[in-house]
């Protein structure tokens, strides 16, 4: 683990996997909810957790240099099931950096079990870890202007749906029907980092 | 009519309203948006006597105007400008009493960029998660005004305010922004680093709530290859391919893949949004404290 100092109130940890990321997050929110830590925003990314507006950023990044990281706890959450047309205008092209028939693009998207690594780009976007690194695949070259609400899209090791219409890059695979964000709702974000996430094709996709 | 509101007849190049935005929510990809001027919007609202964090209007360089449905107290801080009341001049920096009906003009921008207009009572759109601020980057929030937009007012507090004129500072002729390096100054050469605390930059015109752009020597990179996306803080000086630094201001992006050279203390970040395009800026290092 390493502890980065960000301006004047600020703390970067950065650890060496997705998955330690997660755990390392798992156990700041742990210790804000007992009072042990005081911080405005906790940010878990793809290999670093952002703690920002902290009291003594210098003592804190002391004792987190010295700590061992403990292992990620059990969470006890609900899945989030989210329905997805497989119709991308993507889909082929996924398929074939896959090295798979079209059809399997859905099998394989809808029989990984996903969690959100973190959130961003967007109210309720979350980058969504789970396919197996053979399953990377490039952002397009040129990005599309506007990408509508409901896609559900590949880039990198991640998959994400665009909660509202967007410019993005990410490869378009399906679309759902799912409402990301609402800000009229509690909570307002159906994604937040830790939520584990399927995908659930429908029927004729 | 006797409702409180104020009828926006015109609604400037960008006016929108702030509060003191929305923090807590970064790690669900919202910004924390709020007035970039935070003392001169807190100033505004002391004088017509509401809570500093009450919601308030910013507009850029060429102010806007409204017409009040009932009497309200204003006053008008920020970028110093030219203001009326149904074409008549009155005090800028001062609360005014402006009648209803009568159409308080706030005028273009002599120096500096974001004006702000308290009225008493704040500005009463609906909060989305705890604020009023309209973020542009995501969205959340009222929609920046328009012509003929109605905004609903609150409720005054009564206090009035016992000053004729607040001291304000004046927009910077030169912006000097205090940074600390890190925390991926490593991504850039020695030359790079030396560069960015030692050279000129100027504020680039294509500058806004996201982030006050630069334009100078193009920073390299010491090392190639792709940042894993990780958390932005407000003032966090990100350098994207290009080479010149972005200094991330209220709408930025909760998280980002570019590296950070440094971080602008949050004290001068008011001043950064004063600054007009062509503005010299210099990055300042300080030690850590």
């Amino acid at each position: 683990m390493k502890v980065l100092p960000v301006g004047e109130d600020a703390l970067l940890v950065e650890v060496s996997s997705g998955d330690e990321a997660q755990a390392l997050h798992a156990e700041l929110l742990r210790r804000r909810a007992e009072g042990t830590l005081s911080v405005r925003e906790i940010v878990p990314a793809a290999r670093t957790v952002l703690l920002d507006g902290l009291d003594a950023p210098a003592r804190l990044a002391a004792e987190l240099t010295a700590a061992e990281l403990p292992a990620a706890p059990p969470r006890a959450r609900d899945v989030v099931e989210i329905p997805v047309r497989y119709d991308g205008p993507d889909l082929a092209e996924v398929a074939a950096h896959w090295g798979v028939p079209v059809r399997e693009v859905a099998r394989i998207h809808g029989d990984t079990e996903f969690r959100v690594a973190f959130c961003g780009f967007a109210p309720g976007f979350g980058y969504l870890t789970g396919l197996p690194p053979r399953y990377d695949v490039p952002r397009r070259a040129t990005p599309r202007t506007a990408v509508p609400a409901g896609s559900v899209a590949l880039a990198g090791p991640y998959t994400g749906v665009y909660p509202r219409s967007s410019p993005g890059g990410w490869q378009l695979i399906g679309t759902t029907d799912a409402v990301l964000w609402d800000h009229a709702r509690v909570p307002a974000a159906l994604l937040s980092p830790g939520t584990p996430v399927r995908f659930v094709p429908e029927a004729g996709s | 009519m006797t409702d409180r509101a104020l009828a926006v007849v015109r609604a400037g190049a960008l006016t929108t309203v702030q509060d003191a935005g929305r923090p807590g929510h970064a790690h669900l990809g919202v910004p924390r948006s709020g007035a970039l001027d935070r003392p001169a919007a807190g100033l505004a609202n002391r004088l017509v006597g509401d809570p500093p964090e009450t919601a308030v209007l910013e507009t850029t360089l060429d102010g806007c105007a409204v017409r009040p449905r009932s009497t309200v107290t204003v006053a008008v801080t920020g970028a110093p400008c030219r203001v009326t009341v149904d074409g008549r001049p009155v005090a800028w920096g001062a609360p005014v009493r402006v009648p209803a009906g009568a159409l308080l003009d706030v005028g273009p921008a002599v120096s500096g960029v974001r004006a702000y207009v308290g009225v008493s009572g704040g500005i009463a759109v609906e909060p989305v998660l705890g604020s009023r601020s309209t973020d542009l980057l995501s969205g959340l929030g009222p929609p920046p005004l328009a012509d003929g937009t109605v905004l609903p007012l609150g409720r005054p507090a009564g206090v009035q305010a016992r000053v004729d004129v607040a001291p304000q500072p004046a927009p910077p002729a030169e912006l000097v922004l205090r940074v600390t390096l890190g925390p991926r100054d490593g991504w850039f050469t020695p030359e790079a680093v030396r560069a960015f605390v030692s050279r000129p930059y100027r504020v680039s015109s294509a500058s806004n709530r996201i982030g006050l752009r630069t334009e100078g020597p193009a920073l390299e990179r010491a090392r190639p290859g792709e940042l894993p996306s990780e958390g932005m803080v407000l003032g966090a000086v990100q350098v994207p391919p290009d080479g010149r630094p972005v200094v991330f201001l209220a709408d930025h992006p909760t998280t980002g893949g570019y590296p950070v050279i440094a971080v602008v203390h949050a004290a001068d970040l008011p001043a950064a949004a004063q600054a007009v395009p062509d503005t010299p800026v210099r990055f300042v290092t300080v030690r850590r404290r």
